[in-house]
């Protein structure tokens, strides 16, 4: 029946309620996290127009990969084959290298290397928010995917899962500005905090004072503190170094090694401290507490 | 389900559609807030249909699109719907420009609710331009109302 007036009362009564109601939930999921199962179904309803959107980029690479000449994929097989060759030794090194690795940790008596899976997934196409540096990809709980896992590509450390649903997860990028990664200088074995600053091409690199040996070009690499991401994985290069006096620590500014921008393929890491029941470590979704 | 409510679904299906597509980066900081300017649509059209419990969970759908903490846009959708509702009926005879300048309101209002959850959270809040959005979005309203208007009239009238 349609009414000529609303019912004010009751308007304003339903109003005030569900005010209430979305404070409760913004309290609950951004202090405690509680509330991954409604995020979780409600993403069950989108995913179908998330993957409907996706379609015509999927069918775009489909078209790229069918309808390149008989020329092209013959040169690029040649091209990888070589590739593969080249990798093949270097990785007989290495096998060799991580073998008498293990030999030398176990006359240490150090704990033995984990090593860790990986799993393959792909980016959908969708925007996110364009204030934060996240993305969705197309695997969630269904395939093994849990929340705070690693997230690599091809040249370096991407990110980690913020929010995992049955089909899909959305992944928080090293450049979010609440994104924070342990990591030290490769060449010296320095440690420090890398956070986000919102951009895709700048970190920032802090706590560092002004007399510790770092300079432009310098690699850092995950030290695994914080037990979340594996250590020793590429992250980003030093880009710039400035000591201003006055000032407690150095501005120190990196690059990400990782295209974030470009890869469409990354790899989620399983690692073994993940495997063994890191569900319970739900700390809202900032990386922030890593750095403790 | 009444015709007039399925046209309004499909409406809104598509502004999430919308909200999602991907788009270059210069584009991004430009993109109205179409799920909000749908839903003020739609409560000025059918308010006995759709209220603030929809809007409720428009925006919580709008907040698993935009990885957002669950109910920040609920909230402001919930606000910016109730207004609506309260004075549906003068906005109905407003002119286009009229509306435009109330839904210019509306919508930096909740940019501004957006905004204001993102700074207790500790989220980065944006600069100005946050605001480019709802100036976009009003500019844009007389083709919104305009085009819902005429799919509403030619869906549900056509069987009466």
């Amino acid at each position: 029946m349609q009414t000529l007036f609303l019912q004010g009362p009751s308007v304003t009564l339903r109003m005030f309620l569900l005010v209430v109601l979305s404070v409760v939930l913004m309290t609950l999921d951004h202090r405690l996290n509680h509330l991954q199962f409604v995020r979780s179904t409600l993403s069950n309803l989108l995913y179908p127009l998330q993957y409907t959107i996706d379609l015509p980029i999927r069918f775009y690479y489909w078209a790229d990969e069918t309808l390149s000449s008989h020329h092209a994929l013959l040169l690029e097989n040649r091209a990888l084959k070589a590739q593969q060759l080249e990798n093949r030794v270097q990785l007989q090194k290495l096998d060799i290298l991580e073998k008498e690795n293990e030999r030398l940790r176990l006359l240490l008596s150090a704990t033995p290397k984990t090593r860790e899976k990986v799993l393959i997934a792909e980016i959908i196409g969708v925007d996110v928010d364009p204030y934060r540096q996240l993305f969705v990809i197309n695997k969630g709980r269904l395939h093994g995917v849990r929340q705070n896992q690693p997230i690599i590509d091809a040249h370096g450390v991407m990110g980690q899962t913020l929010y995992v649903n049955a089909y899909s997860s959305t992944v928080m990028l090293i450049t979010d500005a609440s994104h924070a990664l342990p990591v030290q200088v490769d060449r010296t074995g320095l440690r420090s905090v890398l956070f986000g600053t919102g951009k895709t091409d700048s970190l920032d690199l802090r706590h560092i004072p002004h007399n510790a040996d770092i300079k432009t070009g310098d690699l850092l690499i995950t030290s695994g503190l914080g037990g979340r991401f594996p250590p020793n994985y590429p992250v980003a290069v030093v880009t710039s170094v400035e000591r201003v006096a006055g000032e407690a620590f150095a501005r120190i500014m990196a690059a990400p090694l990782a295209l974030l921008d470009q890869s469409r393929e990354v790899l989620l890491v399983l690692t073994e401290a993940a495997e063994s029941g890191d569900a319970g470590d739900n700390t809202s979704g900032e990386t922030a507490s890593d750095a403790q | 389900m009444r015709s007039d409510l399925r046209i309004a679904i499909i409406s809104l299906i598509a502004a999430f559609a919308l909200a999602i597509l991907p788009m270059p980066d210069w584009a991004l900081k430009f993109r109205p807030d179409w799920v909000t300017l749908a839903m003020i649509y739609w409560a000025m059209a059918l308010p006995s249909r759709i209220g603030v419990t929809s809007a409720f969970f428009a925006g919580l759908m709008l907040d698993v699109a935009h990885g957002a903490i669950l109910g920040q846009h609920a909230v402001g959708l919930v606000i910016v719907v109730y207004i609506v509702l309260l004075q549906h009926q003068r906005l109905r005879v407003a002119s286009l420009l009229q509306q435009a300048l109330v839904v210019l309101a509306l919508l930096l209002w909740k940019q501004l609710l957006v905004m204001w959850v993102n700074g207790i959270a500790g989220y980065p809040t944006g600069g100005w331009q946050v605001f480019l959005p709802s100036l976009v979005g009003a500019v844009l309203w007389p083709w919104v109302y305009i085009i819902l208007r005429d799919l509403r009239r030619k869906f549900v009238y056509r069987k009466m």
